[in-house]
């Protein structure tokens, strides 16, 4: 017998069964947000059309200013108004380089990078909320109410603390985060479901600041990632850059001043954007040291570009080869990012892979499209959902071993989620305590990988050296993020873990940030807590209802009481003002339905396999 | 827990033997990612999403073992309680690690000279000789000879470093 479920009418989540769920392209250059509307994806845009926001943060005398205002700011104001903040999300200052380039005033100091702008000291992390905060302001006044739910994509290759960071700004702006997206893999699903293509793809992702590859293979509504590379500091930024050293050089002026190399930058960026559609280009501006003048013909551009271009295709043949493929066997190439519009890319790309890239989508909106159409699926919005999405993780995993070398436990490519597990043992008698290094990256030594956390296990029981067992184990999320846990085999002990983020903000740190941005609005908090766990609430009841009412069987009729006696505690404190009692009955309903979710999974298998068999005599 | 006692084969559906077909593995591997995997449990309560997580990577981990023809002879030898993967004890032939060692010089000579089409001659070669074992190992893996077959399984695993060291190589001769 099926048993239909029905909610009392209070307690139905909202009337409307859509729920509102947005895609965010948090982008080097520009960002966006996109949504489905009655079954198909669009960019929101702002009150004046403008699709849009370019990722430029403002900290001006009356408040934080994004988007075009600051952008039209940011030569008179370069200290406190920051671009391209992208490029030092969980990075520290030794990364970003030749810090000539940027017009901030960096405080000293190892991990985060931190700018002292007119409002204090700032992170990336918090740069970044400001934009998504904007997005999301635009998105619940386009969509008439708060967000259920936001997928926001990054760079296939972001590495652990880069990703860590996005989302960490998500959280600070108040985003309900459903998953990272990498950037290629949500321009596929754009592609892929728009022209319902199946066979071998690749994505070549050129962005502001960052370049993927990835190769996926599509076949009845499975994305697959096959392989990813990249490099996560290489984008159309570098390519004004080699312009504004070019024309800087013709001018025979001195180094700029950081008003002046802003001015000349933005100069720079718009002869490059000429020449998509012309042979030359104009570089002129007045500046305070003098004036630059002079003509980028495309000749030119060719020229001093030539080896940025060079360095996108080095990646393209690790990820081909890691696919085991050569290129005659990629059915199409899909170009991403507002700097595959220059010829010169378009050109290369079609060189390595013979034939023309495919460029029926705008560049520039595919990505945040994808993640909208990931979105309204994890949200729970049952539109066409047919379809999965299966990624990797982009660099390995490792920890440090003797003598400063990597041992790789997570090997890139790898199909996540991951869970992989290796035993370490002690070194000495009676060790109660061990440092454990993790690091990601290919190469053999650790000083030539990205250091992403150093743990240290405590309370290992003292035994004679060799004798512990200790079993570390990394499991990596469908966000592509790490989560290290540890326990000593022999006697079953857990051992507290320490994390010290390398390039990240702890826990406390990203509390004390989320506590300062209610700390005028501690009413408004509070009630939001309760407003979010009452959220919790309905989904794990109807989670749970719907678990019992269709695999109840699995359970004996004393684990069913604890079950029901746990689901009507929640349902006791749903309605209450006690936020702290609902979250512990929460908490315990998810504790003791643990073992059913388990033997649901077990049957799931079971049933998709049998199906897979009625399939195969059908 | 989700039931770990079925062996990778057996998650798939398939016999646990070397041979395999590829399109069944493929297939099988998607369907039950269909089913368990995270972004299907996504409306689903803490403890659905941490079941469907776990489930999600083991299905996973059984299908980067199964599709990996060095990966699925050592599980098969795994499974036969012979741990062929263990670095203590290295019995490989003179014969053999002679001519891999001779292989690694010429293709060292090749790289230093950046000449790209001397490596992949020498990867070539290397493909025919790994396809001519896997050959073998599929006769002794399905047999008795235990010691022959994670013998030969150690030569198939060595092969495939060697041909990633080449596949390095030829990167950095082309990235130059």
């Amino acid at each position: 017998m099926t048993l239909f479920q029905i909610s009392e009418p209070a307690e139905s989540p909202r009337p409307h069964a859509t729920k509102r769920a947005v895609g965010i392209d948090l982008g080097t250059t520009n960002s966006l947000v996109a949504t489905v509307r009655n079954g198909f994806a669009v960019v929101l845009p702002d009150v004046e059309g403008r699709p849009l926001v370019p990722s430029v943060v403002r900290y001006a005398e009356n408040g934080v200013v994004v988007g075009y205002d600051a952008l039209a700011r940011a030569s008179a104001d370069p200290g406190n108004t920051i671009v391209s903040v992208k490029r030092m999300m969980g990075r520290g200052l030794d990364d970003v380089g030749d810090d000539r380039r940027y017009p901030y005033r960096f405080v000293e100091g190892a991990g985060v990078i931190r700018i002292a702008t007119r409002a204090g000291v700032r992170t990336p992390v918090e740069i970044s909320a400001e934009i998504l905060r904007a997005l999301r302001v635009r998105a619940e006044a386009s969509l008439g109410g708060s967000v259920d739910g936001a997928v926001v994509t990054v760079p296939a290759y972001f590495d652990d603390a880069q990703r860590q960071a996005t989302k960490d700004a998500a959280t600070l702006a108040g985003l309900p985060i459903l998953r990272l997206l990498n950037e290629p893999t949500a321009a596929a699903i754009a592609y892929g479901l728009d022209n319902a293509s199946e066979g071998t793809y690749a994505v070549y992702d050129l962005g502001g600041g960052t370049f993927d590859i990835s190769i996926l293979r599509l076949s009845r509504g499975v994305f697959e990632v096959l392989a990813t590379n990249g490099d996560s500091a290489l984008g159309g930024d570098d390519f004004d850059h080699r312009v504004f050293c070019w024309a800087l050089q013709e001018s025979g002026l001195p180094p700029l001043a950081a008003a002046d190399a802003r001015e000349l930058m933005t100069r720079a960026r718009h002869a490059k954007e000429m020449l998509t559609g012309h042979e030359a280009a104009p570089v002129v501006a007045r500046l305070a040291a003098g004036t630059v003048e002079a003509e980028l013909t495309s000749a030119i551009f060719t020229e001093i570009t030539r080896t940025l271009v060079a360095k996108t295709l080095a990646p393209v043949r690790r990820a081909l080869r890691d696919a085991k493929l050569e290129p005659p066997d990629i059915d199409g190439v899909v170009l991403v990012g507002g700097a595959t519009r220059m010829p010169q890319v378009r050109c290369a790309v079609a060189e390595l892979f013979g034939q023309p890239p495919l460029t029926n989508l705008n560049p520039d909106e595919v990505v945040a499209i994808g993640a909208a159409i990931q979105a309204n699926k994890l949200v729970g919005n049952r539109e066409g959902d047919d379809w999965l999405l299966l990624d990797v993780i982009p660099l390995s995993l490792g920890i440090e071993t003797m003598g400063g070398l990597v041992e790789k436990i997570v090997p890139r490519n790898s199909t996540i989620p991951v869970a992989r597990a290796q035993e370490f043992t002690t070194f000495k008698d009676g060790q109660t305590a061990m440092a454990l290094h993790v690091v990601q990256g290919e190469r053999e030594k650790v000083s030539d990988c990205r250091s992403l956390a150093r743990f240290e296990l405590r309370g290992i029981p003292p035994m004679v050296a060799g004798a512990a067992r200790i079993r570390v184990a990394f499991d990596v999320d469908a966000d592509g993020l790490l989560s290290v846990a540890a326990r000593e085999e022999a006697t079953g002990v857990e051992a507290s873990i320490v994390v010290k983020p390398s390039y990240g903000l702890t826990d406390a740190e990203i509390a004390r940030m989320l506590s300062e941005s209610f700390a005028h609005a501690s009413e408004d908090a509070q009630a939001r807590a309760l407003a979010e766990a009452r959220v919790d609430a309905d989904r794990i009841v109807a989670a749970t209802a719907a678990a019992l009412a269709q695999d109840g069987d699995l359970l004996t009729p004393d684990e069913r009481d604890v079950v029901d006696r746990a689901l009507a505690d929640v349902r006791a404190t749903r309605d209450g003002d006690d936020r702290a009692a609902l979250s512990k009955t929460i908490a315990s309903l998810n504790a003791v339905t643990g073992e059913l979710a388990a033997r649901r999974m077990d049957r799931g298998v079971a049933r998709a396999l049998t199906g897979r068999r009625v399939d195969a005599l059908g | 827990m989700i039931d770990f006692s079925r062996n990778h084969f057996e998650l798939f559906g398939l016999p646990s033997r070397f041979r395999i077909d590829d399109a069944a593995l493929e297939h099988a591997y998607r369907t039950l990612q269909r089913s368990v995997h995270p972004d299907a449990h996504a409306a689903g309560s803490d403890a659905d999403r941490r079941a469907a997580l776990q489930a999600s990577a083991r299905v996973n981990e059984a299908h980067r073992t199964l599709r990996d023809p060095v990966a699925r002879a050592e599980y098969l030898l795994e499974l036969r309680a012979v741990d062929a993967t263990a670095q203590t004890d290295t019995r490989l032939p003179l014969e053999f690690l002679t001519a891999q060692l001779e292989r690694r010089e010429a293709a060292d000579v090749a790289a230093a000279g950046g000449d790209a089409a001397a490596l992949a001659s020498i990867a070539d070669e290397l493909r025919a000789d790994t396809a001519r074992l896997t050959t073998a190992v599929e006769q002794v893996l399905d047999g008795d000879d235990v010691g022959a077959a994670r013998d030969r399984v150690r030569e198939l695993r060595f092969l495939s470093k060697v041909a990633d060291d080449l596949d390095a190589m030829r990167d950095a001769v082309l990235e130059r």
